[in-house]
């Protein structure tokens, strides 16, 4: 499977992102902001960072840069599309994603694990997955997800919800919140849910030396579900 | 403007300082040099109380490849690999304003680390505040955890271990250190020496401003009332231009066009031109018209003297140019030729068709002045005669409650929760632990590092305190697996013009020389921070000692979290139960005199190098070195760490139960170790004649003294965990 990570200047998991599917075995490229052709890929990451130094509102530069319009062609032609952190930020200032994300409630930057119940039914990203509660990191300032009432109902209708922060054993509540998120939404679907945006870094969670594994399996199956 | 005494004054030179300016240059010099000479001959640049003695400073060793006198040291990890360290102090534009001192202090050190062609890999920093009573130091807190979390998170560079002091003296001087890790290849590495005539030099990065004109002179005074107004001084930093600097810079160095390569600290092009054109023994010559400014109509004046960050001075290959000025527009970073290397030796400045300064460059560099200040040797203290009656109304538990909660020893999570520690994604030992450890990429090395200081021992004794420091970071690598290798110091103190302060120089550096040069753990690189004074009121003296070790296999990592439920817990090197210028003896008893604790260098090279023979035979579960709180804050950290807890065994031959548990006697250790283990390691510590003992065995939560349960490991969890978020709440 061949994948492509776009480089904006101010991108700083890019090659976490590189190394997690190299690793579990994609054939991955990195694709600068200022190219306007993707190449073959099966897969287009947005990887987190601070885009344009997040200046004038996270995202919204990296959202109006020259690879974006084969970005957006590609997802709109079905291409898988996953944004993470900055990434997911990036998706919802183009439009593909509804929604905006906020600064945390605590205003304040958090780095630390969370858990995550994810959505595995109808969409490549988390169908078949060994389990359904993911133990993964997050490291943000704006990861406050916020989207108005008609735009979270049909968010709801439409099964398109991909992850909720909860509980080490899968409850959704307020204390596993941890930045104040409408609904404990940690990632969305578009409707066609060939597009993820979330704040959680599955690519920090893929050995056991580091802050856990379940990012591994995140990526297998990502795999598996692609071939 | 004609210069005169009055004037070379308000420029932070002595009378007789300026005498010697116009002496040197058998005139009186013009503004634009005035700056030029107050810049390179503060404090902060010069070196000038402390020169003589850093000279004395233990920097050599098998392993160490850059000692001082660079842009950071660098250090030899075997397989090419080197690394390249450096603490640097940003106290004084912290106090003035917390998140951008804050920040920028990060963006420099990042920068003396990048500039060597190293990229940055971890972050590390020590901070001291106020009493946590003084009105100010919640706000000093949170603006300097907001800056470097601002400025780290944003380059993508991880926070990994850190230290953070609470301490009255430092209510109208905070401390921040920052210090930063970086990786290169050791044959290619990057120096600031000029070397070569008419090579071009280039300038670049951001623009320049007038902000920071004269932020060293500002770091070279002491705080008055009216130091709000100092505002101006302090630079403005961007992480996002020098993120974007650093990858054009080391894009520039995969290829050989650079000759020297130089950051624009302080005393921005003043001191970045000086340096390299003095070390290659050359003359510079600078065409000031030609520097990016920011803001209109700026002098030459303003244009040497400002700190505007994320700036770099470079000394290219002559037709290297064109190649070198692509990479930067790709990073959309400004790229100037602004002048080129001769052989006058001097520094020459031209600014719209005008030579507007001529100063030979030894004028400015080696012939600053050098002080061997009076200094005033510090007594050791009497001991204190602790008596019974001094615990008898102590409730242990109460005791336990207030220790593990004290400021000093409770958990600072929620300050690294505010810095990225993960990204890069090798970091295998987050903050909280004894050192932070990050693999070195693609490899299967990891580089361990802490950070430390102890004001008090320091304070108290400063010959013990600094042999103390340099001790306790090499047992924090120890604890982590590590074998230390080198260290870098950030050495903060009040006024130098004052022979108490001067003498907590000379003795601290004393001390940490001989600790250096017993364990065999160089100086590598460092600053010093001299002035940390505000109306006559100087801190206490705060070296701090950052260490770096290598694990060469980092799955053999060890952790201070107990394991499981069953295990020995031994206590290494030997409990005296001395109280003084403990945590204890000064929150619990209120004492706060008396001698630091005694170091023994030779127990401490023995203690460590066979804690480390314990670990790298695999007979040690868990391993953490005993420091401030003794014995029971050690324990109590490690139940925390792994939610477990701990039976003390009943314990014979001590006055009392409270110097046996909260001294500081040092060179100590506690591990965790299986039962059927227990001959294996103590053969190992009978043959290397370390002495032991045994202090209890893990439980599943409760935490057990005297076949008494105290407190369940959740309840001390909460003690530990909770009283900083309260605080900041």
């Amino acid at each position: 499977m061949n994948s492509s990570v776009i480089i904006f200047p101010g991108s700083n998991c890019d090659r976490d992102m590189d190394v997690a599917l190299k690793k579990f075995g994609f054939k991955n490229k990195m694709v600068w902001h200022d190219d306007d052709k993707l190449p073959q890929s099966d897969l287009i990451v947005l990887p987190g960072g601070f885009s344009y130094g997040d200046y004038l509102r996270c995202g919204s530069i990296a959202g109006k840069s020259k690879i974006i319009q084969s970005v957006i062609d590609f997802a709109n032609s079905g291409g898988l599309v996953l944004g993470i952190c900055n990434g997911f930020q990036i998706l919802t200032e183009t439009g593909l994603l509804k929604g905006v994300l906020q600064q945390n409630k605590n205003i304040e930057f958090i780095c630390k694990n969370i858990f995550v119940k994810v959505n595995n039914s109808e969409n490549k990203f988390f169908e078949n997955i060994d389990k359904d509660v993911l133990e993964l990191h997050i490291a943000h300032n704006e990861g406050n997800y916020f989207c108005s009432e008609d735009e979270l109902k049909s968010l709801e209708d439409n099964n398109q919800i991909a992850a909720f922060y909860c509980s080490s054993d899968g409850k959704v509540d307020d204390k596993s919140n941890p930045n104040g998120a409408i609904k404990n939404i940690a990632g969305i679907f578009n409707e066609k849910k060939n597009i993820l945006g979330m704040m959680p870094h599955p690519e920090r969670m893929i050995d056991q030396s580091l802050s856990g594994e379940d990012g591994s399996i995140f990526f297998e199956n990502l795999l598996k579900n692609l071939k | 403007m004609e210069v005169n005494e009055k004037i070379a004054v308000d420029h932070g030179l002595k009378p007789d300082e300026y005498k010697k300016i116009c002496d040197l240059l058998k005139r009186v010099p013009n503004l634009t040099e005035l700056g030029i000479f107050s810049a390179m001959w503060n404090e902060h640049c010069s070196y000038k109380s402390s020169r003589l003695h850093l000279k004395k400073l233990n920097t050599k060793g098998k392993k160490v490849i850059q000692g001082p006198g660079e842009n950071a040291g660098v250090i030899d990890i075997g397989d090419d690999d080197a690394i390249v360290f450096k603490i640097e102090s940003h106290n004084h534009p912290s106090f003035i304003e917390p998140y951008q001192g804050a920040a920028t202090g990060v963006g420099g050190i990042m920068r003396d680390v990048f500039t060597m062609g190293a990229r940055p890999i971890a972050n590390l920093n020590s901070i001291h505040f106020g009493s946590t009573q003084h009105k100010k130091t919640k706000n000093l807190l949170r603006g300097v955890v907001k800056g470097i979390g601002g400025y780290g998170n944003c380059i993508g560079v991880p926070t990994i271990a850190g230290q953070t002091c609470f301490d009255q003296s430092y209510n109208g001087n905070i401390l921040v250190n920052a210090m930063t890790l970086g990786l290169v290849n050791k044959n290619k590495i990057f120096y600031s020496k000029a070397a070569g005539i008419n090579k071009p030099v280039i300038y670049v990065g951001s623009k320049t401003g007038r902000d920071g004109i004269h932020g060293a002179s500002m770091a070279s005074a002491i705080f008055d009332d009216k130091i709000e107004e100092k505002k101006p001084t302090v630079q403005v930093g961007d992480p996002f231009t020098e993120k974007l600097l650093l990858e054009a810079c080391l894009e520039l160095m995969s290829d050989k066009s650079i000759i020297a390569i130089q950051d624009m600290g302080a005393a921005g092009l003043t001191s970045s031109s000086i340096e390299m054109a003095s070390k290659g023994n050359l003359g510079i010559e600078l065409h000031l018209d030609k520097v990016p400014c920011r803001e209109e109509k700026m002098t030459p004046y303003e244009i040497m003297l400002s700190e505007s960050q994320e700036r770099m001075l470079i000394v290219l290959e002559s037709g290297k140019e064109d190649s070198a000025k692509k990479i930067f527009d790709k990073w959309n970073l400004d790229f100037a030729v602004i002048g080129k290397t001769t052989n006058s030796k001097n520094i020459e400045l031209y600014f719209e068709k005008e030579k507007v300064a001529n100063v030979p460059i030894k004028f400015l560099a080696n012939e600053a002045p050098m002080y061997d200040r009076p200094w005033k040797k510090t007594k050791l203290p009497q001991k204190i005669k602790f008596s019974n009656n001094d615990f008898k109304k102590l409730k242990f538990n109460d005791v336990i409650k207030k220790m593990i909660s004290h400021p000093n020893i409770c958990s600072k999570q929620w300050i690294w929760e505010q810095y990225d520690h993960t990204v890069m994604g090798d970091t295998i030992q987050k903050p909280g632990g004894d050192a932070g450890v990050v693999r070195v990429h693609g490899t299967k090395k990891a580089v361990a590092s802490s950070v430390d200081s102890s004001a008090s021992y320091c304070h108290a004794h400063p010959f013990t305190g600094g042999k103390q420091v340099v001790c306790e970071a090499w047992r924090n690598l120890v604890s982590v697996g590590a074998e230390p290798i080198a260290i870098t110091n950030c050495l903060n103190f009040g006024n130098p013009e004052k022979k108490e302060n001067m003498g907590e120089f000379v003795e601290c550096i004393d001390g940490i020389n001989e600790a250096s040069k017993y364990l065999n753990f160089p100086v590598v690189s460092g600053n010093v921070s001299f002035y940390n004074e505000t109306k006559d009121k100087g801190i206490k003296p705060t070296p701090t000692i950052g260490g770096v070790g290598l694990l060469k296999d980092y799955k053999n990592l060890m952790t201070m979290k107990f394991k499981s439920r069953g295990n020995l817990v031994l206590v290494i090197g030997k409990t005296e139960g001395n109280l003084d210028q403990s945590i204890f003896a000064n929150v619990i008893l209120d004492e706060k005199k008396g001698p630091p604790p005694e170091i023994n260098l030779f127990n401490e090279k023995n203690n460590g190098e066979t804690i480390l023979k314990i670990i790298k035979e695999k007979l040690a579960l868990s391993v953490h070195d005993v420091s401030l709180g003794g014995i029971m804050i050690g324990a109590l950290k490690m139940c925390i760490a792994g939610s477990k807890g701990i039976k003390f065994y009943k314990f014979k031959n001590l006055t009392n139960i409270y110097q046996y548990f909260f001294s500081e006697d040092q060179g100590r250790y506690i591990i965790e170790v299986e039962k059927n283990n227990l001959k294996k390691v103590e053969s190992i510590l009978k043959k290397n004649s370390v002495h032991f003992d045994l202090l209890g065995e893990t439980t599943d939560k409760e935490i057990i003294i005297n076949d008494e349960l105290t407190f369940t490991v959740d309840k001390v969890t909460e003690f530990y965990k909770g009283w900083l978020y309260k605080y900041m709440s």
